[in-house]
């Protein structure tokens, strides 16, 4: 019951936190799961994230596995009701309100300060990141090759993340 | 015929819509899945309120597109049409991972699914980076920003401060820095 609170309240927690999109919770994520409660290893956690980028829907669905990892399908329910729940409040009460609040001077202001925030944060999850994933040649080789690809061409991004596993098993059936 | 506004779709209809964009909009992207579902195929939302209602999405917390969700579920239905559709958006992704977990803690833990698991991982780095330039390119417009965007990160992958402390603090220092300036016709 009690593992069932904390989760409420970190990831109730973390989803105020999802400024500019899921990703800039992941820092804090990795603190509260990994270093605080100590609900998974920091690999773990890894594997559930990049399995997440595979899922379809919103890109931190991945919670949803934290919280099943830690207390079954109650743990997964109780997690995504937590992430959801509040920040969905906020965005129907000011979806109803928008009409007053778009002329509102400061509005530009904030938009524009706090989406520098965000990318902030997204640059620093994604160095948490590859702290933990980038361990050699070949997972540098990896994550480059998917962003240099990412960026020249059009491909769906799921093809060349799942290309990685298999170039991963691979390595892994040959070495 | 366009003085009369349409019928709203109906709650199961709001449902199967959302469930179809959130079982399909594979390797993320989901605002390119939701424009097409919304303002080409269902024709619920047009383009121009499809970006306000995009703006408000990002500049909230919570994820992009489950708050599109409930910002177009409550347009078509109110709380009621809010709620399936935000049902409908996560459902397919939320139970995926739910499997996964569980798939994960049979099988996760042997030699090749750590390393099949390990090469995602590193994927997901270059595609995170890739979010990142593309998220900056439409964020970041003065050099300013980048300072910001620099004190942001090694703040909290640095030096460990805790992400709320540098959100309110690097973020009042950003938001003070594109602050109105000049309104009102009464410029010094």
């Amino acid at each position: 019951m009690k593992q069932l609170g904390d989760l409420a309240l970190v990831f109730a927690y973390l989803s105020l936190l999802t400024i500019g999109g899921g990703m800039a919770a992941f820092p804090a994520m990795k603190e509260l799961t990994v270093d605080v409660h100590h609900w998974l290893t920091f690999p773990e956690l890894l594997h559930f994230y990049s399995l997440g980028q595979l899922a379809p829907g919103p890109n931190m669905m991945m919670v949803a596995a934290v919280g099943a990892w830690v207390a079954g399908p109650l743990g997964a329910l109780v997690v995504l009701v937590a992430f959801l729940l509040p920040t969905g409040l906020l965005t129907f009460a000011v979806g109803r309100a928008w009409t007053r609040l778009a002329s509102w001077r400061w509005r530009p202001a904030i938009q524009h300060g706090l989406g520098a925030v965000a990318v902030g944060l997204v640059l620093a999850g994604a160095i948490i990141l590859a702290r933990g994933a980038l361990t050699g040649p070949l997972p540098v080789a990896l994550a480059g090759g998917v962003f240099a690809l990412l960026m020249f061409t059009r491909i769906n991004p799921a093809i060349p993340v799942v290309a990685c596993g298999l170039a991963g098993l691979a390595a892994f059936m040959t070495g | 015929m366009s003085a009369a506004a349409p019928a709203p779709p109906s709650l199961a209809r709001i449902f199967t819509a959302f469930l179809v964009m959130g079982a399909t909009s594979l390797g993320g992207g989901v605002v390119a899945y939701l424009r097409a579902g919304l303002v080409v195929r269902q024709r619920w939302v047009d383009d121009r309120t499809f970006v306000e209602l995009l703006a408000i999405s990002q500049t909230l917390p919570g994820l992009n597109a489950t708050n599109m969700a409930i910002l177009v579920g409550d347009r078509l239905r109110g709380t009621a049409g809010a709620l399936v559709a935000l049902l409908g958006m996560c459902l397919p992704g939320a139970s995926l991972m739910t499997g996964a977990a569980f798939v994960y803690g049979v099988g996760g833990d042997d030699a090749p699914s750590r390393a099949f698991l390990h090469a995602v991982a590193a994927g997901a780095v270059g595609l995170t980076l890739f979010v990142l330039v593309q998220l900056g390119a439409k964020t970041l417009s003065v050099a300013a920003d980048y300072v910001f965007v620099a004190l942001t990160a090694a703040a909290v992958a640095g030096f460990g401060v805790p992400v709320p402390v540098a959100l309110i603090g690097v973020g009042a220092l950003a938001i003070w820095w594109h602050r109105p300036r000049g309104g009102g016709g009464a410029a010094p």
